[in-house]
């Protein structure tokens, strides 16, 4: 299986109903073909600038810093971007690939709200119809994230089956997709899904990692590590692949060897720099309540790719957990099961108690209300803070955190007496 | 065709007979061990080939009355062994049996042990939802190595030129999905789609049985008249969902309207 397209190793693949195999096939070329057209290159990076207001800083967090014991602390600030998070770097570049490949309806599904928003923003902008799936539980949790939607001319519609969360959400894009295929788009918000979409999203959430690199270097930093939180792994993926394909490993056949784009930064020596996934232990790894498919699940199929995955013994899929809808994800995006397999990326985790820590401290230290997943990278980061002393590490801020607001109070009401974190009780 | 001795060459060999009703059943549905029992009144009523599901917990290309029926069996504790063994109890008396599931459940058993397994149990063929044609060729081999036929799908979306590669390496028949979308929404069996059987046959060197939203004896005799073999899933499980002689009224009117109709051999 390993160097082929769409492959990551022997993670990937395109294991979907036929009905979509051409689909996937239009979209594969459609795709090969943009992302080497200066002109939709040009299209999209005015957009990425004038509208969603790339690029955005590269912040020290000193007070955070000093908190953890003399780290130096840079976070990149995608919560600045327009809607609050990167998933709009994904979502006008797939909006744009879907007038060129003359679609007149996008489909998405959502979890946290966040990338529902900017699919529905990229359609308001470039005059699309769109859909966003949305499980149950997850209207519930991120109702500011709705209504947004709503006002930005999407339907949204509620699925009500299985744990009603971002799983089941993505499965009911799927089926939609199966029946609509031939006029609709279907955006997937993260770096997961059959081939192309785990390389497409990554290509399109690379200038994170781009525009990190430049920033770093114009500021002479030179890195340590890299920390991002790992859901389906989106903004992990755009955050470390310049860094990766610095440094290629071996055989990783699928990164094709001009996927740099515009804004690759060659000769810096931060390709030494450790490369940290924080995935989502929700109630603790022990518990079985968590989202941590890439520290404990095992390889399987899901929604189109071979990769890690939340399973009980017969196979099923099993129910993944964390009080941040955006990490609460059974699988991962196949390539960080191929980098966790090289060894390239070092994947951890933090639970529910220490991510709300962790927001905490952003908001009272630095003035900044995180999105709960970015809060996940910052408690990575605290947990072995020691390490990094007297170091550059940077944080992707992957988003902002207004959404979470109702969340972490209900949190803290219900949850937050019974167990204290140590670094809440400092 | 290939010349497949053993239980995987029964599927052909009854698709060489007479036009061919192949009803869908659930495992694990309604009831845990209903199964055994429900695939025996399929065969009375006069199946030609029964694809049995088994559950999995994302069944990504059903729709609601399906998914209902795998998230029920899984609630109550069916699995993809527990479903083999049921099957074991009444295979010898039963049509050949084709296993429709998803690819997860097979890969956590292990391909082959699930092919063993599974022939064992004595199914005949083996169709994975998310195993197109192409995506795998290794783990296809190992998973059609092994004694059962590994039934490719096909759909309105598939090219001509795929199609050929399709058939090209498939044994016993060519599902061929009668609309773009999942299992249960209804199909207009149309002069379109009978056209477009007519002209898959004439192309390909394999039976073709058509499914995905056949509800009715009657679109069952219009696609009898055109096609190899005719599937109907959501529609039976709607029925079991009402009542047990409900299903069966509508697999006898089912098998009648193929056989009133049977196109020529
Ligand atoms: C702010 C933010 N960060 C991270 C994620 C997780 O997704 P990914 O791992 O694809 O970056 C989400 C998902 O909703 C999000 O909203």
């Amino acid at each position: 299986m390993t160097g082929r397209m769409g492959w990551f190793g022997t993670y990937g693949g395109q294991f979907v109903p036929e009905t979509l195999i051409p689909a996937l096939d239009e979209l594969t070329r459609a795709w090969a073909d943009a992302r080497h057209d200066s002109e939709f290159r040009k299209t999209l990076d005015d957009c990425l600038h004038r509208y969603v207001g790339r690029p955005t800083p590269l912040y020290q967090a000193r007070r955070l810093g000093k908190d953890m014991g003399g780290v130096r602390i840079w976070l990149k600030r995608e919560d600045l971007n327009h809607t609050g998070a990167h998933k709009i770097n994904n979502t006008v570049g797939q909006v744009l690939l879907a007038r060129r490949m003359g679609k007149t309806r996008i489909i998405a599904e959502t979890g946290a709200g966040q990338h529902g928003v900017a699919a529905a923003t990229a359609c308001a902008l470039f005059g699309f119809e769109c859909d966003v799936y949305m499980g149950e539980e997850d209207m519930r949790r991120q109702a500011l994230n709705v209504e947004r939607m709503r006002m930005l001319g999407a339907r949204v519609l509620p699925v009500s089956s299985g744990s009603r969360t971002l799983k089941d959400a993505t499965s009911e894009a799927i089926r939609d997709w199966t029946a609509s295929v031939g006029g609709t788009h279907y955006v997937i918000g993260s770096a997961v899904g059959p081939a192309p979409y785990p390389d497409m999203v990554r290509g399109l959430q690379r200038v994170i990692g781009n525009e990190t690199r430049t920033q770093l270097r114009e500021l002479g930093v030179e890195p340590a590590a890299v920390f991002a939180c790992v859901g389906g792994g989106s903004n992990a993926i755009g955050m470390f692949a310049p860094f990766i394909d610095d440094q290629p490993l071996p055989e990783n056949p699928s990164v094709p060897a001009d996927s740099s784009g515009p804004g690759q930064v060659r000769g810096v020596s931060d390709n030494r720099a450790e490369l940290v996934g924080v995935e989502a232990a929700g109630a603790g790894l022990a518990s079985g309540q968590h989202a941590a498919s890439l520290s404990l699940g095992l390889p399987g199929v899901l929604h189109g790719s071979h990769s890690y995955l939340l399973q009980d013994e017969d196979g099923q899929v099993t129910p993944a957990h964390s009080v941040s809808a955006g990490l609460d994800y059974p699988g991962v995006g196949p390539e960080h099961s191929w980098l966790k397999e090289s060894g390239r990326v070092r994947y951890e985790s933090v639970t529910d108690h220490e991510a709300v820590a962790a927001f905490g401290d952003l908001c009272r230290l630095e003035g900044i209300i995180p999105a709960l997943e970015s809060a996940h990278a910052a408690a990575g980061l605290r947990k072995e803070a020691e390490k990094w002393k007297n170091r550059d590490v940077v944080i992707c801020l992957s988003g902002r955190g207004d959404k979470d607001v109702e969340e972490v109070r209900r949190f803290e009401r219900t949850r937050g007496a019974d167990v204290q974190s140590p670094d809440q009780a400092s | 065709m290939h010349a497949t001795a053993g239980a995987a060459g029964r599927i052909e060999a009854t698709f060489a007979k007479r036009t061919a009703f192949v009803p869908f059943l659930s495992s694990g549905y309604p009831g845990p061990r209903d199964t055994p029992r429900l695939l025996m009144q399929l065969a009375q009523a006069g199946a030609d080939v029964i694809e049995l599901g088994l559950p999995f917990s994302d069944p990504l290309a059903d729709g609601p009355a399906i998914q209902t029926a795998s998230a029920r069996a899984l609630d109550q504790g069916v699995t993809a062994a527990s479903a083999l063994d049921q099957l074991a109890e009444v295979a010898p008396e039963l049509p050949p049996i084709v296993i429709f599931t998803y690819l997860n459940p097979v890969l956590r058993m292990g391909p082959e042990k699930f092919v063993e397994k599974a022939a064992e149990a004595g199914a005949a063929g083996l169709l994975l939802t998310d195993l197109p044609v192409g995506a795998d060729p290794g783990l296809a081999a190992r998973l059609g190595g092994g004694g059962l036929d590994l039934i490719p799908l096909a759909a309105p979306t598939t090219s001509d030129a795929r199609l050929k590669t399709i058939a090209d390496s498939a044994r016993g028949f060519l599902y061929y999905i009668a609309r773009t979308g999942v299992t249960g929404s209804r199909t207009d069996v149309d002069a379109e789609l009978s056209s477009r059987v007519t002209q898959l046959r004439g192309m390909l060197n394999l039976p073709v049985a058509v499914g995905f939203g056949i509800a009715t004896p009657d679109q069952a005799r219009t696609l009898a008249s055109v096609a190899d073999g005719v599937v109907v899933g959501t529609a039976l499980i709607e029925a079991l969902g009402t009542s047990e002689a409900a299903f069966r009224e509508l697999a006898e009117a089912l098998a009648e309207a193929v056989r009133a109709n049977e196109k020529q051999h």
